[in-house]
């Protein structure tokens, strides 16, 4: 039986999808995609991921993961020299050399994203014919998987996108009835989720990515998928070209989006609602009243958020009805109104939303507003904080498990913590 | 292409960024993509600056690639200039920018901005930040200085009588290593010798100082991985003459004084007279690092062997002072700068070791691991190899990391420099020593890894070993936190330890037995011994002396 039209409709369409938006364009103080290789190496632990590009590209990827760690990381730089520039024939040859030799010294490598970036694109090095290349020397060994985090194309999140998109052509085909959780999770929230869909009778579950770049998923007609970030529209358009049907939901930060978030799939899966009540209440209690704590500290505080990680419609969403902030300005590197409906649906009406950047211009409007808290990149923190505006570090949200019943009271102490910290000190 | 995990330096619009950042009413304009704007973040995040870097982003994109990405540099340029108002612009590319050659110095000096408009043109592909950021600094001060440049073979005019003499400090700038504080330190230093810091650049200057260079009567290069263009030309054009002394270390500043004194014309041996080697005694000079060093506890420090790595002027400076003015051996020294490998080269003859000239991480991890050094001066990628190698570390040079931007005053420079340095290298060593007696007291019958920590309460013991264990009781819990690595031993074809000999081996203080573990072994390997007993430890020992 297909299960197509068991597909319910969540959340009625409401004027949401119609706000007005500002669109700017200028300096855009947000990092490229290659940035997602920070979290996307932990996340996949076979893998390894080789970006090729410049040595700004290293120092990116160097720079924005803090802490230099201290073993031999899973990620790298092949840095392009003025003789690789030269002849792309060379190139090719130079990049099998490097890739070879790099595997041959890390034989726990099963996976080798090779990862496009700004000058590769420009000079047309064609990674995934160079994929290709190598998957006929390697497999089944290894398998070496392209993509481009480059700047020219992606913005921060949207490598993880692009990481994932590029897994689909690899994904088995299956009819097999399945729950697919698309979007990288800290393997705690993972954990989580999967006790919570087995207690609601779903499954079976799997979770794209997985620990492990060598378990693919399958991917078939009767797959539906739900959405746990909302970056990644691509592969969530390469998946429901494969066959597989989304569930409309907004994204589970807080209570009220995990909670909606979970209903889809039950709804698809067709838990009873006594059972979803049962299962969902004691979380829904218990959440609340960690939330409770830090409700007082941000109810009626105004929020600036600039465009960063593409968290900001969900997170608004949740930090203007769950703990009461005023929304002053929501930011977004860009708007994929397919992936966000059910977001824009919950903003209130007046809601100033603006897509891209113009620094300059969106500053003048932060100084203009003087929020009582700025969501902002790594950049620009400390020069705010020194014209006394309060901040939030934006790629924290991305670093942190921050999704489910159990992290809403630890994603509200992110926002809360620098608010409570200017109470305390006295200097 | 070149395989990088972490790299020392970064490309070399982030030098130009350093230069841009550090001067005042400068504005640079980066035809750059998006992302590259992370480079902010070195300057708010590491160094802690409270507004951002003077740099607008062109932030092009690909659908920009078919034509209009040279309007993006004039939109950015002309927004700049009205919004930021600077003396002057610089005009540059990133890596992706060079490219697509838009030449955006050109287009940007076509728009008749009536201030100077100073294109940068920094190779990517071949070059890096120090190199970026020196010819940044060239490049700021040849235009700001064009017309000023008198007919060739015009001398430098002479100090007038009774004016102090005025020197420029060129070099420091931020996200350099501790160049905030040694500036003040070389400032406080001139003072003692009335001497007048005329310029300190790029630091703190606008291109009005820079154009005030030439009132100076010489140059101080102070890091001439940033300086030593700039102060090369000030020599050729304008005949400055430049320090070449760093004054870091007790040796290396009285040489420095000396320097200067003559370039400046004046006498510094009043100065110098406090400072003579060998008679400096804790009240009389103007550092406490010589009296530190001959202070009887510092003799632990003999000998002990010190593996070097950094940008080539820390690296060359450090390198004197472990020898000189520590009494360590040198047993390793090298630099990323390949600018300056000559130099480090020469240096290192010194010391009788091989200079390594390498920005491969992986290169000098290998090269520390085979000299087998007990202390590592290093950037902070040294510091994580000598992490994992359990090797004491210090840090030396750039590349910079938040640790290298300390709240309170710490020069490495002039006398104060030499007591920090005394301070920063001999810590970790101390710490060292700490860890070798908590590894000591890990084998006492009392103490032993298995006993509880004597500060729980939940443990009955006796009266007399409660009593014995409270005295070690600060250290204990630490003891169990702390890792302490076995010596590396080669497992195949490798002597092995006979039962009395390895009790022997356990009676020798705990701070020289794993060098006598280690020269046993040697000795019994040149041998052709296959078991180490009582006899082969005193032949070892007798063989090796000490």
């Amino acid at each position: 039986m297909s299960n197509l039209q068991d597909i319910p409709v969540v959340i009625t369409q409401r004027t949401g999808g119609d706000l007005p938006v500002l669109r700017e364009r200028g300096q855009r103080e947000v990092f490229c995609g290659l940035t997602g290789i920070v979290w996307l190496h932990r996340k996949l632990q076979d893998a390894f991921f080789l970006v090729v590009g410049s040595r700004t590209c290293a120092h990116l990827v160097q720079s924005a993961a803090g802490v230099m760690i201290f073993a031999e990381p899973r990620f790298g730089t092949a840095i392009l020299t003025d003789r690789d520039l030269a002849g792309i024939a060379d190139a090719n040859d130079e990049l099998d050399r490097v890739c070879i030799s790099l595997l041959e010294r890390r034989p726990e490598i099963k996976a080798l994203f090779l990862v496009g970036s700004c000058p590769s694109e420009v000079i047309k090095l064609d990674l995934a014919r160079a994929a290709e290349r190598l998957n006929e020397r390697l497999l089944p060994q290894v398998r070496v998987l392209s993509y481009s985090g480059s700047g020219i194309e992606t913005t921060f999140t949207q490598g993880e996108d692009n990481a994932l998109k590029a897994f689909v052509p690899i994904m088995p085909q299956t009819d097999a009835r399945q729950l697919l959780v698309v979007g990288c999770l800290p393997d705690v929230v993972e954990d989580q989720f999967r006790r919570q869909f087995e207690q609601l009778g779903i499954g079976p579950v799997n979770f794209f990515p997985g620990r492990r770049a060598e378990d693919v998923p399958s991917i078939g007609p009767n797959t539906h998928l739900l959405l746990a970030q909302p970056f990644n529209g691509e592969t969530v358009r390469a998946l429901t070209a494969r066959g597989a049907t989304v569930l409309a939901a907004p994204y589970p930060f807080g209570v009220e989006g995990t909670t909606a978030w979970l209903r889809a799939a039950a709804r698809a899966w067709q838990t009873p609602e006594a059972q979803f009540d049962a299962v969902t209440a004691p979380l829904i209690k218990r959440a609340r009243a960690a939330l409770e704590r830090y409700r007082p500290q941000l109810a009626g505080k105004r929020l600036f958020m600039l465009p960063d990680s593409q968290l900001e419609i969900p997170l608004a969403r949740f930090l203007n009805r769950e703990m009461g902030m005023e929304l002053v300005e929501v930011g977004t590197p860009y708007l994929d109104r397919q992936m966000v409906s059910e977001e824009l649906a919950l903003l209130p009406p007046d809601v100033v939303l603006s897509e891209g950047q113009h620094l300059e211009r969106q500053l003048d409007r932060v100084r203009a507003a003087r929020p009582d808290l700025t969501v902002c990149g790594l950049g620009l923190a400390n020069p705010l904080e020194a014209e006394g505006l309060a901040t939030k570090w934006s790629i924290e949200l991305v670093f942190s498990p921050i999704h489910g019943y159990d992290q809403a009271a630890d994603l509200a102490e992110l926002f809360v913590r620098p608010l409570a910290r200017r109470e305390r000190l006295a200097v | 292409m070149q395989l990088t995990l972490w790299t020392y330096e970064g490309p070399p619009h982030v030098g130009a960024m350093r230069i841009a950042t550090s001067m005042r009413d400068v504005h640079y304009v980066l035809h750059a993509p998006q992302g590259d704007t992370y480079a902010d973040l070195l300057f708010t995040m590491i160094e802690r600056q409270d507004r951002r870097p003077p740099v607008t982003y062109t932030t092009f994109q690909a659908r920009d690639l078919g034509g209009s990405t040279a309007d993006l540099v004039k939109t950015a340029v002309a927004e700049a200039y009205e919004r930021f108002k600077p003396k002057a612009l610089l005009v540059g590319e990133s890596c992706t920018a060079e490219l697509i050659q838009d030449q955006s110095g050109s287009l940007a000096c076509g728009m008749n901005l009536p201030i100077p408009v100073i294109p940068l043109e920094l190779p990517s592909y071949s070059k890096k930040e120090n190199w970026g950021a020196a010819e940044t600094f060239y490049h700021v001060v040849r235009a700001l200085l064009a017309d000023q440049v008198p007919p060739p073979g015009t001398p430098h005019p002479v100090r007038a009588e009774g004016r102090r003499p005025r020197a420029n400090l060129l070099g420091p700038t931020v996200l350099g290593f501790r160049c905030r504080d040694d500036v003040q330190e070389i400032r406080r230093l001139l003072d003692l010798l009335d001497i007048d810091v005329h310029v300190i650049a790029p630091l703190g200057a606008s291109p009005d100082d820079i154009r005030r260079l030439p009132e100076a009567d010489f140059n101080i290069d102070l890091y001439p991985e940033v300086s030593r263009t700039t102060a090369s030309w000030l020599q050729r054009n304008f005949g400055m003459p430049s320090t070449r002394v760093i004054p870091m270390g007790v040796g290396a500043t009285r040489d420095f004084i000396a320097e200067v004194a003559q370039l400046a014309g004046i006498d510094a041996s009043a100065v110098l007279a406090s400072e003579q080697p060998g008679v400096a005694g804790f009240s009389s000079s103007l550092s406490r690092m010589p009296w530190y060093a001959r202070s009887v506890d510092s003799t632990y420090l003999t000998g002990k062997r010190v593996f070097i790595f950094g940008d080539a002027t820390h690296a060359i400076a450090a390198a004197r002072i472990a020898k000189e003015e520590m009494g360590f051996t040198v047993v390793g020294l090298g630099t990323y700068s390949r600018e300056f490998a000559r130099d480090v080269r020469d240096a290192a003859k010194l010391y009788g070791v091989e200079a390594l000239i390498s920005d491969d991480y992986l290169e000098v991890e290998q090269a520390i691991g085979a000299a087998a050094p007990e202390l590592v001066l290093g950037t902070q990628m040294e510091r994580h190899i000598a992490k994992r190698l359990g090797v004491a570390c210090a840090v030396i040079s750039i590349p910079i990391h938040v640790q290298d931007v300390p709240a309170r005053y710490s020069p490495v420079y002039g006398f104060e420099g030499a007591n920090v340095i005394f301070d920063t290298w001999v810590h970790p060593l101390v710490m060292g020593l700490e860890e070798h007696l908590l590894q000591m007291f890990r084998d006492d019958f009392e103490f032993h890894d298995d006993a509880a920590a004597s500060h729980l309460p939940a443990v009955a013991r006796d009266a007399r070993h409660a009593a014995a264990s409270d005295a070690v009781a600060a250290v204990e819990p630490v003891a169990a936190a702390v890792e302490i690595p076995e010596p590396v031993i080669a497992a195949s074809g490798e002597p092995t330890w006979s039962e009395d000999g390895e009790r022997e081996l356990k009676k020798i203080p705990f701070f020289v037995r794993g060098k006598a573990k280690r020269n046993t072994e040697a000795f019994a390997r040149e041998h052709g011994l296959a078991t180490i007993t009582v006899e082969t430890l005193y032949d070892a020992k007798a063989h090796y002396g000490r």
